[in-house]
């Protein structure tokens, strides 16, 4: 599609934006240059050595992959609910589901603990039952991440299904595709490129979370303390540490946006 | 048309209003002091600070006091990197001393208050929690503050008087989040200040730890000389000194020093 557009859009745009991108470009790039001045390069291959960061970067890529794998499993069908059926309720259960990204994280992590943790609502009874305690483990890191983070994907998914052509759906329906065929067979190859986006979204979301994670699960090497964490944790005692852990952080999620969108995601 | 004169005319009363109450404010009040005072405080002083404020503000009308409550290492990276702040309340004189070593302070910080540490345990005391010995126990939640942030430096070396190796199931980032997972039932005991369980009100029951293992935080305050507002700076500080200021100290279950 693109192709067939019209010479006129690859020409020069106006001064103002040309004015106004540059100082995004700017404002986005500042903090980035903050960090590589104030980085101990010397040391910072012993600093990102230490088994502080070798855990938090272990825990941190468990969490993140846990949360995108479960984010797409229930977010999927989530995201197709939302676009397809009309029911009664169903913008307050859009606003539900993306209520995460407007709540504060240490907000929505206190949340969680007051309904999953070992006297929560929930908490308590599955506590009675089973002895699984969420909070100070690694499932409530996951739990932690994937309630910030699934809303990037619900959204993204939700976009792309609503739309897309469903003419095609139509017809594949009428030529006697079952449901879940015409949903594996069109749909989701339809609208794969957005699910990958939000795929992506939702990762980098998850990676980075460090409110919801620290109230929901608390902060130990090795059990829960992300790499987010240990920056936090690194800024009061180790400042050229927490420095050395921000730009590993920068460093992973520029590789992967970058790689990741010239791959796979032009439409991003 | 007649709507939008109208609307012209109140901007102009309103105008007239908040000039006329400038004037009134910079020339009131019962000492030079004016404007707004930044205060910076750790979070173990936030209750205490809040009635400080209020009584500061009640003796000197038209000032207010802007409080910036956090965990003291966090407040003071704050200040290194140039935070416009007035006043610091540190939990540590250690955590204060980067401060002073900056220049960022006139001369050396003044303890202010001390406050002894206790175990927290959710109300009710579900665990059964008797002293310290049991924050050796694997089966138990424990939480300490973390290394780095006062209450988490006090809290070990509480430890290690005692001679016990904490079982620690999560290190807070301040003494606030310790107590929030406290009262919430989540963890089963932590050490915190004193004040603490005296400000949360039966919310989480404190059990004593022995004087032997007990350790005093030491409460420093300074008036942070890059501030906006060193002549207000300086007058909060001596309230928080005198009489009165300690009384409301004492009040929260601070010991003068």
């Amino acid at each position: 599609m693109s192709r067939r557009q019209p010479r006129i859009a690859q020409s020069r745009p106006p001064i103002v934006f040309s004015v106004l991108a540059a100082l995004g470009v700017v404002f986005f790039l500042l903090p980035l240059i903050g960090l590589l001045v104030r980085t101990p390069w010397s040391d910072l291959v012993s600093l990102l050595a230490s088994d502080v960061v070798i855990d938090a970067l272990v825990l941190s890529a468990i969490a993140s992959v846990a949360a995108v794998i479960i984010s797409t499993i229930v977010g999927v069908p989530l995201a197709w609910v939302l676009a397809r059926l009309e029911f009664r309720g169903r913008s307050l259960v859009r606003g539900l589901v993306l209520a995460p990204l407007v709540l504060p994280p240490v907000v929505g992590g206190a949340a969680l603990l007051f309904a999953l943790g070992r006297r929560g609502v929930v908490g308590e009874p599955l506590y009675d039952a089973t002895g699984l305690v969420l909070p100070f483990s690694i499932w409530g890191v996951v739990v932690a991440v994937t309630f910030v983070s699934m809303p990037f994907l619900i959204l993204t998914v939700e976009g792309a299904l609503r739309n897309m052509d469903s003419r095609f759906e139509g017809a594949a329906a009428s030529l006697g595709a079952g449901r879940w065929t015409v949903f594996r067979r069109v749909t989701l190859p339809m609208i794969g490129p957005s699910l990958a986006a939000g795929m992506i979204l939702t990762w980098s979301r998850a990676i980075g979370e460090f409110g919801a994670t620290v109230t929901f699960a608390g902060n130990l090497q090795g059990e829960t303390q992300t790499l987010p964490l240990a920056v936090f944790v690194a800024l009061e005692s180790n400042r050229d540490a927490a420095i050395a852990l921000s730009l590993l952080m920068v460093a992973i999620s520029l590789t992967v946006l970058v790689l990741l969108r010239d791959r796979w995601l032009r439409s991003l | 048309m007649a709507r939008r004169r109208l609307r012209n005319g109140q901007l102009r009363v309103a105008f007239g209003v908040a000039v006329i109450g400038f004037l009134l404010a910079s020339c009131g009040g019962s000492s030079d002091v004016s404007d707004e005072i930044r205060v910076s405080a750790a979070s173990s002083l936030g209750e205490v600070f809040i009635e400080l404020e209020s009584a500061f503000e009640a003796a000197n009308p038209g000032v207010d006091v802007v409080l910036n409550l956090g965990g003291s290492a966090l407040l003071r990276e704050q200040i290194l990197a140039g935070a416009p702040v007035d006043v610091f309340a540190s939990a540590s004189a250690d955590t204060m001393a980067p401060i002073v070593d900056a220049g960022l302070s006139e001369g050396s910080a003044t303890v202010f208050a001390q406050g002894f540490l206790a175990i927290a345990v959710p109300a009710g005391n579900p665990a059964n929690i008797d002293g310290l010995v049991d924050f050796g126990n694997e089966e138990l939640l424990i939480g300490l503050c973390d290394i780095g942030v006062p209450c988490g430096e006090y809290g070990r070396q509480v430890m290690s008087r005692a001679g016990v190796k904490p079982a620690i199931d999560t290190n807070e980032p301040n003494v606030r989040s310790l107590l929030t997972k406290i009262e919430a039932g989540e963890l089963d005991a932590g050490i915190v200040y004193m004040t603490d369980v005296i400000a949360a009100n039966a919310r989480v029951e404190g059990i004593e730890i022995p004087d032997a293992a007990n350790v005093a935080a030491e409460y420093s305050i300074a008036f942070i000389t890059e501030g906006p507002n060193n002549e207000g700076a300086k007058v909060f500080v001596e309230f928080v000194l005198s009489e009165f200021g300690q009384m409301i100290l004492a009040g929260q279950g601070f010991v003068t020093p």
